[in-house]
């Protein structure tokens, strides 16, 4: 029976416990924090490309705290960086990613009514919007937002009296995250069982499209994950508000001796890479999921090796969980266990390798359509390479302190995470796009914003590793005083060109969002010739998705251009014909 | 959704929640190993009396919850069962207090310039224990006036069900970190 029924606006748009209006809140709150987060690195690119000066710019920022005019000075800078890393790792590529996906695929590609706890789901989002209101507040504090980086190592985060923003705004991100974690958590429940329990009749789990099974491993990852941060929060809590030691030991501050004795600084690099790595994959595994449905479809072709897909994200999920230290080789760790954190990181490539090779092999000789999802969707893989690469070297503990804390490493995170994961967000927002709004993104300003963004992003992460190589250190905010650097600085300016001209090519993106959600050309059905259930319901949205029964599924994901069939693609829900035998 | 699935689904829900408070007091419990190991000045004390007592009290407490079952099957009040094991759970409460008086008595604090991170671990252990236990006093007081007004029988209580996975999720828990905290 469909459980479609009336919804008055708070219940529709606010408070709504359908899952595709959810998804829809995540993904905008998801987006404007992208644009707050990409500002912030604008701004801060204009600050690395005139060393010496102090950016206006900065001022234009809202914030009692700026209303100074010194512009960009070495604390504020300190706060930018870290407000972007928290803004992108958390807000955008988890939330923004996961919330959105998850939230709108898995119901529709499982063949359920909704989520089994629509309520949780509505509390997840409110959780994350609470969150998302406490970070923004603490660019209005008087201290600035936290300062610590967005690993927010102690004892700058521990002592509210080690720098400005150790302050009150530090206090406020440990409120958010804490607020974000329990969303993330509340969320994450609802995901693993609404795909073990509400799937459709025949949706076994060897017929789930890969997006699903990308986000439950995601999810799983998450809870399993995500509660480490808490108490790593909780720890820290008590050290900078109740005067506990957890991570505090011998020090002295503005020469006053302070009673902590005992702690480390390390515990708590420990615990939060023990959240801080699995996050890595939190965040690319839903991208790699989008990824694989997007190439399937618009290659015209199975995917290939769907089992060894499989495979390969229970391994990385699995091996996640056990190279956290590769991000503390400096921390003065035993030879022979860094050198055990290097073969478990190394091991992630066979799997990761698993993966490539079998997109590469789903396009080999394919009768690809290069829609705007498409090349977002190779775009994500090609970065995906790219940055692996360099985590072969960041991964082994005897290269990985040639490079330690230098731009080497912000040019590999930032492509292997940050823009695999931003190119398989843009590749899932295309793509679903007409199943969001019922209307087509248009095409043109799609390759625009790809080409755009493509060519931008690695005009700005490719020289970086050039810098890193030549030694120059993450988290600075001017070199000019080292004389060994001067001869950087036209890469610096370089890599600021390209940042801001990324940042405006994303304003073709907003537009062609936003226009398109009322003006664009109304989609059919199903638009891209897809096989999953999503394409099954009405273009207009209804909660409980279908209007009938629900859809029985007979196939897999993946029939695309099968030998004997009427089109090059088949709905899952097609019967098997007389003597056809399931891929 | 029928209430077979319902059912299914609301204790999942559960499980996985379990998983995720596990995964919350492992890393508690691997920083505390690892601190130990690590600090020098680790001051060794002894548990107090209070934390055994409470340890009887809430197996004796999760020990009692297996009766519930058996009980509807016969179509018997559950009223006081459930009555008494809420009543341990205040008692457990009230001896894990008594048992941080008992250490700050001796001179083992959470904070402080006389504190130690041996005693701030043991009060966060035990806290962060005790307030995941206040959400099962919640579900034993709702259970308790629930069973009081008969509204609970052999194919109706999921409520109580839950309540019971999750209070012996507690036991155990608590088992396993005392175990840490006296013997390790």
């Amino acid at each position: 029976m469909s459980e479609h029924h009336k919804e008055n606006f708070i219940t529709k748009y606010v408070f709504s416990q359908d899952h595709k209006m959810i998804a829809k809140q995540f993904l905008i709150t998801g987006m404007f924090m992208a644009v707050i987060g990409m500002l912030m690195s604008a701004i801060f690119r204009v600050q690395l490309a005139n060393p010496g000066e102090s950016s206006m710019l900065y001022n234009l920022l809202p914030g009692a705290w700026l209303n100074d005019t010194g512009g960009l000075n070495p604390d504020k800078y300190l706060a930018l960086v870290t407000m972007h890393g928290t803004i992108l790792v958390f807000w955008v590529l988890t939330a923004g990613l996961s919330g959105t996906f998850a939230n709108f695929l898995i119901p529709l590609q499982i063949g359920a009514r909704d989520m089994a706890s629509g309520f949780l789901n509505m509390l997840s989002y409110w959780f994350f919007f609470a969150a998302t209101v406490v970070l923004l507040s603490s660019l209005f504090v008087e201290t600035g937002p936290a300062s610590a980086g967005w690993t927010i190592y102690p004892p700058l985060s521990a002592l509210p009296q080690a720098i400005p923003g150790s302050g009150t705004g530090m206090t406020l991100w440990l409120i958010s995250i804490t607020l974000f974690v329990v969303g993330s958590l509340l969320g994450g429940l609802n995901y693993i069982v609404t795909i073990l329990n509400l799937r459709t009749i025949g949706m076994t789990m060897q017929r789930l499209p890969l997006t699903i099974w990308a986000l439950l491993i995601t999810a799983i990852l998450g809870v399993l994950s995500f509660p480490v941060l808490l108490s790593c929060g909780l720890l820290l809590i008590f050290d900078r508000s109740f005067g506990t030691s957890f991570y505090l030991s011998d020090i002295i501050i503005n020469g006053e001796v302070l009673h902590n004795e005992g702690g480390s600084p390390i515990l708590f690099e420990h615990l939060f890479w023990f959240l801080g790595h699995p996050e890595v994959y939190i965040i690319l595994l839903p991208a790699l999921g989008i990824v694989s449905e997007v190439i399937a479809v618009n290659s015209r072709k199975p995917i290939f090796g769907y089992k060894a897909m499989v495979g390969a994200l229970l391994l990385i999920a699995f091996l996640s969980f056990i190279v956290w230290g590769h991000h503390m080789f400096m921390t003065g760790m035993n030879p022979f266990l860094g050198s055990v954190f290097t073969f478990t990181t190394l091991l992630i490539a066979i799997p990761s390798a698993v993966k490539v090779f079998n997109y590469l092999a789903t396009l080999w000789r394919a009768n690809i359509r290069f829609t705007p999802a498409m090349l977002f969707a190779i775009g994500t893989v090609s970065a995906f390479i790219t940055g692996g690469l360099t985590g072969i070297i960041l991964g082994d503990s005897a290269l990985d302190i040639n490079v330690h804390d230098t731009y080497f490493v912000v040019g590999h995170f930032h492509i292997v995470m940050g823009l695999s994961a931003i190119y398989g967000m843009f590749a899932g927002v295309y793509h679903w796009f007409p199943k969001m709004y019922g209307r087509m993104m248009n095409k043109n300003l799609g390759y625009i914003h790809f080409w755009g963004t493509f060519i931008c992003a690695y005009g700005v992460f490719f020289p970086m590793h050039f810098l890193g190589l030549a030694g120059l250190p993450r988290r600075y905010y001017s070199n000019s005083a080292f004389p060994m650097f001067d001869g950087l600085s036209d890469i610096n300016e370089l890599i600021t060109f390209f940042a801001l001209a990324g940042a405006i090519v994303q304003v073709i993106f907003l537009f062609n969002f936003f226009y398109s959600i009322f003006k664009g050309t109304k989609a059919t059905q199903n638009p891209w010739k897809s096989n999953t259930l999503e394409w099954t319901t009405p273009v207009e949205r209804i909660h409980g998705n279908w209007p009938g029964e629900l859809p029985v599924v007979t196939r897999w994901a993946y029939d695309y251009s099968k030998p004997g069939a009427d089109e090059d693609f088949i709905l899952q829900t097609e019967p098997l014909k007389e003597g056809e035998v399931e891929h | 959704m029928d209430i077979a699935l319902r059912n299914t689904v609301k204790k999942q829900l559960l499980w996985v929640a379990l998983a995720a408070i596990s995964m919350f007091f492992a890393s508690m419990l691997s920083a505390f190993i690892v601190e130990k190991a690590d600090v020098g000045n680790w001051k060794v004390f002894i548990l107090p009396d209070q934390f055994e007592i409470s340890t009887a009290i809430i197996i004796l407490s999760s020990f009692l919850l297996f009766f519930v079952k058996p009980l509807l099957k016969r179509g018997k009040s559950i009223f006081t069962l459930v009555f008494i094991v809420f009543i341990l759970g205040i008692l457990f409460s009230y001896f894990q207090i008594k048992g941080w008086q008992q250490l700050t008595n001796e001179g083992v604090y959470l904070t402080g310039v006389g504190s130690n991170i041996a005693g701030s671990f043991l009060y966060i252990l035990t806290l962060t224990h005790l307030l995941h236990l206040v959400g099962g006093l919640v579900g034993l007081c709702i259970s308790t006036i629930k069973s009081k007004q008969n509204l609970y029988s052999i194919n109706n209580y999921l409520g109580l069900e839950l309540t019971s996975i999750y209070w012996h999720f507690l036991t155990v828990l608590w088992i396993i970190l005392f175990a840490f905290l006296k013997f390790y």
